[in-house]
């Protein structure tokens, strides 16, 4: 799918709440190096965050990676956030608007899913939770 | 294992580094400077070396070779020096580490050899790979620290609640919200409330860069405590790209009044406290 990677990979660990912070600036800098819009770069930081905290709150903790990519002539930034959490058991559940297992609002998965092009969840009960999102540049 | 052969590789590694010092020292400072890209001067560099490379003739001759060890204690020291002043300079993991990992590059050469001592090389690369792994660990633990008193100084920074108009309060959110901040930012604007005996208080969000999940829960919070106190709040300053993320997330901010400017806002709140707001002629001269 991808032919080429411009930038990256970057792997950033997250752990605490720094994690998360780190994450939000890594994200801008590859938006920004990648020329999305400011609307496409918010949109995305903002899908960033969401997911780098889940990893963290839900998934006790694991990694992003980031790379800028090439597919067809179109420039992306391409994240993966892993964790070796609980999983989740329920995807379908998961991806519900306003659903969540603790006091959130139920919006980070759902909404992060809104907030990018491409968004693929890989996660199974006791497997851990992958989450790989893209956004093109227009 | 050969406890025998593995015993004489200190020694062995002692004479050659003793032995060749001086040239081994210029390659490896040669090495180091040039991947540091002239941004730390040639004799810092060697100076940062040779301590280092002393402390690790010394370690090798009290017959050791586990980086962890009491042995290098000395080393590790200096390297921790190292990798916290090259964090703090804002050099990256990779040409941090590049310090230790140069050596092994510039003995290669000698010892890699046809007439090497290749099980003293492999030996002396996995000293070097250990004790260069300690390097990026000792960065990013400064990194973390660093990022993590960044962190407590912004919310040490004030967040200041000011005065708009009579009756009316104002609490510009700069950078992000996370919960220990919005604990700060919300008591102090309850306390303004109630010192000022305000109804009316307005949180402006121009200079907070992305308003995702958290950050909105916590605005609600705050709107919700302040209306427990009689007051009523209007978020300002919602940009046009923050607007459409929030849009897109599905976060809805119910009957909370929202503006895009400053301005706006002060306009509404002035109108729910009752004050009106004319448009005479310009005076002239004044
Ligand atoms: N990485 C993960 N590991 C395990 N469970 C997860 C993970 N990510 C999400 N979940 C589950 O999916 C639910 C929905 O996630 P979502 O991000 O939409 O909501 P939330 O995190 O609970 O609240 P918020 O709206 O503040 O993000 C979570 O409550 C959690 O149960
Ligand atoms: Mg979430």
């Amino acid at each position: 799918m991808v032919n080429a990677t411009l930038r990256g990979p970057e792997v950033l660990g997250i752990r605490a709440v720094a994690g998360v912070v780190r994450a939000r600036q890594l994200v801008r800098a590859f938006a920004q190096e990648c020329r999305l819009s400011l609307v496409e770069q918010t949109k995305f930081v903002t899908a960033a965050s969401e997911l780098a905290r889940n990893t963290l709150v839900h998934g006790g903790g694991g990694s992003m990676t980031a790379a800028m990519v090439e597919e067809r002539g179109r420039r992306g930034v391409q994240l993966v956030f892993a964790d070796q959490g609980p999983g989740i058991a329920d995807v379908d559940l998961a991806l519900t608007d306003g659903w969540s297992s603790g006091g959130g609002m139920g919006l980070g998965l759902p909404g992060s899913r809104r907030l990018v092009d491409d968004f693929s969840l890989d996660t199974a009960a006791g497997h851990g939770t992958t989450v790989s999102i893209t956004k093109w540049a227009r | 294992m050969c406890r025998v052969a593995s015993e004489g590789i200190p020694a062995r590694l002692t004479a050659l580094l003793s032995a060749r010092g001086a040239d081994l020292g210029v390659s490896w400072a040669d090495s180091v400077t040039a991947s540091l890209g002239g941004r730390i001067t040639r004799a810092e560099v060697e100076r940062e070396l040779d301590e280092i490379y002393t402390a690790l003739v010394a370690a090798l001759g009290r017959g050791s070779l586990d980086a962890r060890g009491e042995a290098f204690g000395e080393v590790r020291a200096l390297l921790t020096e190292l990798s916290r002043n090259r964090a703090r300079q804002g050099f990256s993991p990779v040409e941090t580490a590049v310090g230790v990992f140069a050596l092994k590059e510039v003995l290669e050469p000698s010892l890699s050899g046809a007439d090497g001592d290749v099980e003293a090389y492999l030996r002396f690369a996995g000293l070097l790979d250990a004790l260069g792994l300690f390097t990026m660990e000792v960065y990013s633990r400064t990194r973390e620290d660093l990022i993590s008193a960044q962190a407590e100084q912004l919310l040490e920074l004030s967040t200041p609640v000011v005065k708009l108009w009579d009756g009316v309060i104002g609490v510009p959110l700069v950078g992000t919200l996370d919960s220990a901040r919005t604990m700060v930012v919300m008591e102090k604007m309850l306390q303004a409330l109630v010192d000022s005996e305000s109804e009316q208080a307005i949180i402006d969000i121009t200079g907070v860069p992305a308003v995702d999940t958290e950050v909105a829960q916590h605005l609600l919070k705050t709107v919700v405590a302040a209306r427990m106190m009689g007051a009523e709040c209007t978020i300002s300053g919602i940009r046009p790209q923050i607007a459409q993320t929030i849009v897109a997330l599905g976060i809805d901010f119910g009957d909370i009044v929202t503006k895009a400017t400053l301005a706006d806002a002060l306009q509404h709140a002035l109108r729910r406290s009752g004050v009106v707001l004319t448009r005479t002629a310009p005076v002239a001269g004044s």
